[in-house]
């Protein structure tokens, strides 16, 4: 591991936003909000820089302090972290510009949220840290990180929906670290170390391994509001401010599901079995269908995106069972891994662009009417046309339609599926992208119907609207590098030692 | 039956105490206490890892694990009574309503 190039990158990239974030609070309310805007752009910049070094060197590695682990910090940047690392960077960037518009429109009346930006960059550390993080620990403390300055960013308008929402989001946020701790505890218990390289090594299959598996994908499956765990995301993500519900939406969940994905990938390939596969498929699948029906039912707006979003991470727990094969069944190359799994990549950046995108242009709705009923959207193509083109683009990428980057990671989703067999799955995600065309297809019909009855469009900036637009644009632009993306992670070895495992059928685990 | 051992199940049964309580109770402050149930189960199991394999002195490992560990779960509980206080005094609710 320590053979690796060194850079500074990754220790910046965590230092930076803290320290920013730090020195924020030092000022009052206006210059809170241009250091936190400075800062965002600052580390969004920055993230990209480290997103081109590790294209050009491969992994690098930065040990903090020169301490080396166990009891020091090794951070890890590969191609996976650096990816991640890179859609958080232009995700965050364009969701910094909005909310420093949209919070300015509205000082005089609400005081413009000064402690959005702080809170946001501390986020952005957490995230970044739990990116590059190469140890059980470490990713602990990183969620706890992103957990508490998330659920302080979604209890920020101070309402009373938004508080009892957020004290649910945070009791479930200890829930699931603290079963995702008990599982690093059975594992540091029986193996000695916390190094992720390490544990895919000296892992070995037992009852404790497979009962911290269990502890720990539950507690990241109650973080990432993964079926039956969904209950605390709607009303979270639908009661915070614009802005926070596109962060929430668009980057926090992906965080448990980083590391769910690294260590069944790296990690665990010992211990996985068939019917665990299938069952986490199994949660993934009924959250898609559910997800996608409750969206359908819903009458307002953020609620809408907010189901929605419970769906579109169940095509995330889809790709899990596909990544270990029946029992017996014995693969002669890898061929098949490598669309399952750069389709849950592909899903996490097609959803984080399109939902942020969506929540940003909920935002704007509400700015205009003081609400987000959707019979309201009347007539919305004729008084805000950029806003309406964004929902379109951004539906349609939802949806799954070519040429857009939800085309692609189902595409990818739907060829793993029948590389490894498992045809069983592609029903649910083509019932799952019919529902999710009805949603959206309902909400374009009421934009493109005629007003019933005068309602009083308020002007919005336009800065907001394009905002929203160039992250839906962005939904599909992803496509366009997709051959290089595709290389770029498989480079990174990410299944380092668990792959001969995967390849012989998860037959350790089976017995 | 080690000395480990018993520490090792009082913590499982801690755990399973703590998480029941999360899931069961309906009060903010119950539920609060039971998080902090949870955490206090998880820790005795990691302190009690840093004496197995007959090693002649404690693992240090867990121990600074465990200190990071209770200093974010201070944080995430002061948290939490903060926002379960501001929900009463905006409201005078002391308990999830349609709780699931």
């Amino acid at each position: 591991m320590t053979d690796l190039p060194t850079s500074p990158f990754p220790a910046f990239l965590v230092g930076l936003p803290v320290l920013l974030a730090t020195l924020s609070l030092f000022f009052r309310a206006r210059g809170k909000a241009v250091v936190g805007l400075a800062g965002s752009l600052l580390t969004g910049v920055m993230a990209l820089f480290a997103l081109f070094e590790v294209t050009r060197r491969g992994t690098v590695i930065h040990i903090l302090g020169g301490w080396e682990p166990p009891l020091g910090i090794l951070l890890r940047m590969d191609p996976l972290a650096a990816v991640f690392i890179g859609m958080t960077a232009v995700v965050g960037i364009f969701i910094s510009l909005y909310a420093w518009r949209y919070f300015r429109a509205q000082e005089a009346t609400t005081g413009g949220f000064p402690l959005f930006w702080p809170l946001w960059l501390f986020l952005w550390a957490g995230l970044n840290g739990l990116f590059l993080s190469n140890d059980l620990f470490n990713l602990f403390v990183t969620l706890e990180v992103i957990g508490i300055s998330a659920v302080a960013l979604a209890v920020l308008s101070g309402k009373k929906t938004a508080l009892v929402a957020g004290l649910r989001y945070l009791l479930v946020a200890i829930t699931g670290s603290m079963a995702y701790l008990f599982g690093v505890a059975l594992i540091y218990g029986s193996t000695g170390t916390l190094d992720l390289g390490l544990l895919g090594q000296v892992l070995e299959p037992g009852t404790t391994t497979t009962f911290a598996l269990l502890v720990i994908t539950l507690g990241l499956m109650i973080k990432m509001a993964g079926f039956p765990f969904h209950f605390w995301l709607p009303p979270a993500h639908s009661s915070a401010l614009a802005p926070v519900s596109a962060l929430l939406s668009a980057l926090v969940v992906k965080g448990a599901f980083y590391i769910l994905l690294r260590l069944w990938m790296e990690v665990f390939g010992v211990s996985l079995t068939y019917a665990a596969g299938q069952l986490i498929g199994l949660a993934g699948a009924i959250a898609v269908i559910w997800g996608s029906w409750q969206a359908f039912m819903q009458t307002s707006l953020k609620l809408i995106v907010a189901h929605s979003s419970v769906a579109q991470l169940g095509y995330l727990l889809m790709i899990f069972p596909l990544l270990i094969l029946a029992p017996g069944v014995t693969a002669d190359s890898a061929d098949w891994l490598s669309p399952a799994w750069t389709a849950g990549v592909y899903q996490v950046i097609a959803h984080a662009f399109a939902k942020a995108s969506f929540f940003l242009s909920a935002g704007i709705i509400i700015m205009a009417l003081g609400h987000d009923r959707i019979e309201s959207l009347r007539d919305l193509v004729g008084h805000m046309r950029i806003t309406a083109l964004a929902i379109a683009i951004a539906g349609v990428s939802l949806i799954g339609l070519p040429p857009s980057g939800g085309f692609m990671a189902k595409w990818m989703l739907l060829k793993g599926i029948f590389l490894s067999g498992q045809w069983w799955w592609a029903p649910v995600v083509l019932t799952g992208s019919l529902l999710t065309a009805g949603y959206v297809f309902m909400l374009l019909r009421l934009a493109f119907a005629p007003a019933r009855e005068k309602e009083a469009f308020r002007p919005v900036p336009r800065s907001l609207e394009v905002c929203a637009l160039v992250l839906a644009l962005g939904s599909f632009l992803i496509v366009l590098p997709a051959d290089n993306l595709i290389q770029f992670l498989q480079s990174g070895e990410v299944f380092g030692t668990g792959i001969e495992s995967i390849m012989e059928g998860g037959a350790h685990g089976n017995d | 039956m080690e000395t480990y051992q018993i520490y090792n199940l009082t913590s499982a049964v801690l755990f399973v105490i703590g998480i029941g309580g999360v899931f069961a109770a309906r009060h903010f402050i119950r539920k609060i206490i039971a998080t902090i149930i949870m955490g206090g189960g998880v820790f005795l199991s990691f302190v009690s890892f840093a004496e197995r394999d007959a090693l002649t002195f404690a693992d240090p490992v867990p121990h600074a694990l465990v200190i990071t560990g209770i200093v974010v779960a201070v944080a995430s509980a002061a948290f939490a009574l903060a926002l379960a206080r501001r929900i009463y005094q905006l409201t005078g609710e002391e308990s999830f309503t349609n709780d699931k």
